[in-house]
């Protein structure tokens, strides 16, 4: 029971999400909605346009992945992921994709972490808030910190832009566009999610401030929190790309 | 979200609206930085739009000036051009190979961005949204004023490319790699293009928070009564437009990024097994693709070119309608089109690449797709002709562009028939056929739209008249002109005279064009002296303008005819209209207009 009552909130966000789908539905059921004079999906603006926003943003990523996607099938070859992430700090070589499990594990906890924090502001419980914006700051800095890590690694063993050490699965000369990828796609993602820690930062001091206690409503942590789940949903299609296929 | 959530929400926005009619009724305090320059009225920002775009238009229309001067009379030699431009443009009074290039790509590259996306949608939407919309403002003022500063930035970037060393990009606006990526392939590709590249993608970013605010504005702000089937089809088209932008710009984004690691980082994103004469060099990239960048710039290019007609194509619904004194024909086949054209527009961008070794197949499916856009626009084109059939027409010089703009869309899309064959295409690609199409349909129609607007609309952006019979003049001369300039350019391409070439006086082939290029640079110079006469007007009209002395000086039905002749921020006095119909009930029970606050009579007919 505890379980379903912490998804709560995420799942109504969903269903706010579908009434926009099914717009047309809505109108013949309840004509008032696209009338004028109010907003057809009961959002505010600010909401819309970050729903907007994270489109556009998806157009981006889904460009990125798209092209990597391209130039990988047209390429003879490309490195093995297993033999190329198997370090894992202070434990050393030979542990495949340990690391980035432990990553996403953490990302995802933190994605845990921010529904909570959402669900806090809908209850007006600003210690709840915070508590949780908290958890969800410190996740996102460790997933920084971890991807710190990997990169320091792998530059030590020769990989950056335009230069990569690592040979194809079938042991021939690879391009250097596996680097080429991993590092700008990876790192635009990185920036993502850095942008996402400071938004959190910001929604923290001004919940802090009780600047929503004084608005009467926390929407703002609503918003920074579509924008926090998004990053971590592209994460998910950048592991897939880059360490599982 | 939760229900308290919304009523939160929406008292919010209520209140945020009390607030904004509270300091309409007292006077508020405005300075003149607040008002005129970080303004975050719509309407200023709008005209700060219009304005710095006129700006671009006429540094765009010189450009394209002194290149027609090159290909009009390349054996002549004006040293005036030396003394006025220097040695890298303009060396011995002859423009300079370097020069033409860099002239034709920043020609191309600011008339379609910074002129008809910017000035043509920036001015529009800003302007016409929340007054037709009824809407105090954007829903993000702030945003709305970050968007006209960021595109500022990047025109204050791109112009300074072309004072730098080594001039301004020169690769054509596709920038292509790998000339735009090779800092070493000329010189152009120097400085110039990291310029380029800074500007684009603040441009980028002006054009995100501005097309946000507009789908928000639209979709949330609208007054009550104001359905969507009850919008004007300006507001239709600004929308769809706004959509496009958020879109497809992000793509345009993502390969720019990875264009700016190819010039900087080492990658090799798009380049592969390139040997340099410039440097005799064979650089070491490796496994790129130069296609991939074409995907990814004409994924953008594509809907771009609709970004740039949809606000046109709206106002052009709108001005016809009023002016022909006639509901607008269609309206609802109006707005499915406008829906088509965006859905196709993501759908056709590999029709500009037929020749650049595209998988046939694949030709074939993209040539399928582009035809079918031919459904809408002929849907469009039929809806605007009998939306002038038998109407009491005022030929007011904006219906005089209206109309002009309907003669060059169809003169335009024939043409992109022919062109949107991937076997016809093999002949014409990267011919003056291609220039003609792409100039007439989208280009000067465009170009129709957005002088149809501001002859109509200016009244209320001013509270003044444009000089009318200046407009005629300025009609004339530009629709003859624009005729005169592209007609002869489909026979030069058809008979395959390549565009982008330097001098084709030195081509056998292509000599004896010497005397036609004379005459299309010849009118081109002519239409350029007009569109100075237009901006004289423009400024001019502004103070001394004939005074608007009625509040709806068109009997238009539109919501902005509503507001005071000098609506102040906040649009309205008092309380926004109520809106009761659709816009166009013109001629309707025997009353030339209808307001769209007129509530609807008990014995009135249905449309």
């Amino acid at each position: 029971m505890k379980f379903i009552h912490l998804f709560y909130p995420l799942h109504n966000t969903f269903v706010n999400e579908i009434s926009l789908v099914n717009m047309q539905t809505a109108t013949t059921a309840n004509p008032k909605w696209w009338n004028g004079g109010k907003s057809p999906f009961n959002v505010e603006y600010g909401k819309l346009m970050m729903w907007y926003f994270l489109m556009s943003d998806a157009f981006t990523f889904g460009a990125f992945l798209i092209s990597y996607g391209t130039i990988r099938f047209s390429t003879n070859g490309w490195p093995d992921p297993n033999v190329v992430f198997q370090s894992f700090p202070f434990l050393g070589s030979g542990l495949p994709l340990m690391f980035v499990s432990l990553m996403t594990f953490i990302l995802i906890i933190s994605s845990v972490t921010m529904v909570l924090a959402v669900k806090a502001g809908h209850e007006n419980n600003k210690q709840k808030v915070v508590t949780n914006l908290v958890w969800t700051i410190i996740g996102g800095i460790a997933f920084l910190s971890c991807q710190a890590w990997e990169w320091t690694h792998l530059h030590h063993e020769g990989a950056w832009w335009g230069a990569n050490p690592f040979l194809n699965a079938d042991g021939s000369q690879s391009s250097t566009n596996f680097t080429n990828y991993f590092f700008t796609i990876t790192g635009f993602h990185g920036f993502h999610v850095f942008s996402g820690v400071i938004i959190n930062i910001i929604m923290l001091i001004m919940t802090l401030n009780d600047t929503f206690e004084k608005r009467g409503h926390y929407l703002m942590i609503e918003k920074a929190g579509l924008y926090w789940h998004f990053v971590d949903l592209v994460w998910v299609f950048v592991f897939t790309c880059f360490y599982l296929i | 979200m939760s229900n308290e959530a919304v009523l939160q929400a929406e008292s919010a926005i209520a209140t945020h609206h009390e607030a904004h009619g509270e300091h309409h009724d007292h006077h508020h305090q405005e300075t003149f930085i607040s008002k005129y320059v970080f303004s975050m009225d719509h309407k200023m920002i709008a005209k700060q739009f219009l304005i710095t775009g006129m700006v671009w238009a006429v540094i765009g229309g010189l450009m394209s000036v002194l290149f027609r001067l090159q290909l009009g009379y390349p054996d002549t030699s004006f040293p005036w051009l030396e003394d006025l431009l220097g040695k890298f443009w303009a060396e011995k009074g002859h423009i300079t190979a370097q020069g033409y290039y860099a002239l034709v790509t920043t020609h191309g590259t600011v008339l379609v961005f910074f002129v008809l996306t910017a000035g043509l949608s920036g001015t529009f939407a800003n302007f016409l949204i929340p007054l037709q919309v009824g809407a105090r403002d954007m829903a993000s003022p702030f945003m709305n004023m970050l968007s006209y500063w960021f595109f500022f930035a990047a025109s204050i970037v791109m112009v300074s490319s072309i004072f730098v060393e080594t001039g301004p990009f020169s690769g054509g606006w596709t920038a292509y790699p790998p000339l735009s990526a090779l800092g070493d392939a000329s010189p152009g590709s120097k400085t110039g293009m990291d310029l380029w590249l800074v500007a684009m993608a603040l441009f980028v970013v002006s054009s995100l928070l501005g097309g946000l605010n507009y789908i928000a504005t639209v979709l949330n702000m609208r007054t009550k009564g104001m359905s969507m089937t009850r919008l004007p089809l300006t507001i239709w088209a600004l929308f769809f437009t706004a959509v496009l932008g958020v879109l497809s710009f992000p793509v345009l984004l993502s390969g720019f990024i990875l264009l700016i690691f190819d010039r900087n980082f080492g990658t090799s994103f798009y380049l592969s097994d390139i040997f340099l004469t410039t440097t005799n060099t064979a650089l070491p990239n490796e496994g790129g693709s130069a296609i991939l960048f074409q995907h990814l710039f004409w994924f953008l290019g594509h809907p771009e070119v609709y970004i740039i007609l949809l606000p046109a194509m709206g106002m052009v619904s709108e001005i016809l309608s009023v002016n022909s004194r006639k509901p607008i024909f269609g309206y609802m086949a109006m707005i499915g089109s406008l829906f088509a054209i965006a859905i196709l527009a993501f759908l056709v961008w590999a029709h500009h690449m037929f020749v650049t070794g595209l998988n046939p197949f694949l030709g074939s499916i993209f040539v399928l797709l582009t035809l079918l856009i031919a459904v809408p626009s002929a849907i469009k084109v039929f809806n605007w002709l009998t939306t002038l059939w038998r109407g009491n027409i005022r030929f007011t010089p904006a219906m005089m562009f209206a109309i002009g703009f309907v003669s060059l869309f169809i003169s335009g899309g024939l043409t992109g028939i022919w062109l949107g064959n991937s076997a016809l295409d093999i002949h014409l690609h990267d011919t003056y056929f291609v220039i003609a199409h792409f100039h007439i349909v989208m280009g000067v129609a465009s170009m129709f739209g957005m002088f149809a607007g501001v002859y109509h609309w200016y009244p209320k952006m001013y509270g003044r008249y444009l000089n009318t019979s200046l407009g005629y003049i300025h009609f004339w001369i530009t629709m003859i002109g624009a005729y005169l300039i592209f007609w002869p350019m489909h026979y030069e391409g058809l008979a395959g005279m390549p565009r982008r070439y330097y001098d084709y006086s030195i081509w056998e082939s292509f000599k004896n064009f010497g005397e036609l290029n004379r005459f299309i640079s010849t009118v081109a110079m002519i239409v350029f002296a007009a569109q100075i006469l237009f901006i004289a007007n423009f400024f001019y009209s502004i103070w001394k303008g004939r005074k608007v002395t009625t509040l709806n000086p068109y009997g238009s039905n539109t919501l902005e005819w509503t507001t005071p002749i000098n609506p102040g921020h906040g649009n309205w006095v008092g309380e926004i209209p109520e809106v009761h119909r659709w816009p166009y009930d013109y001629g309707k029970d025997g009353k030339e207009y209808t307001s769209q606050t007129t509530p609807v009579g008990a014995d009135e007919s249905h449309h």
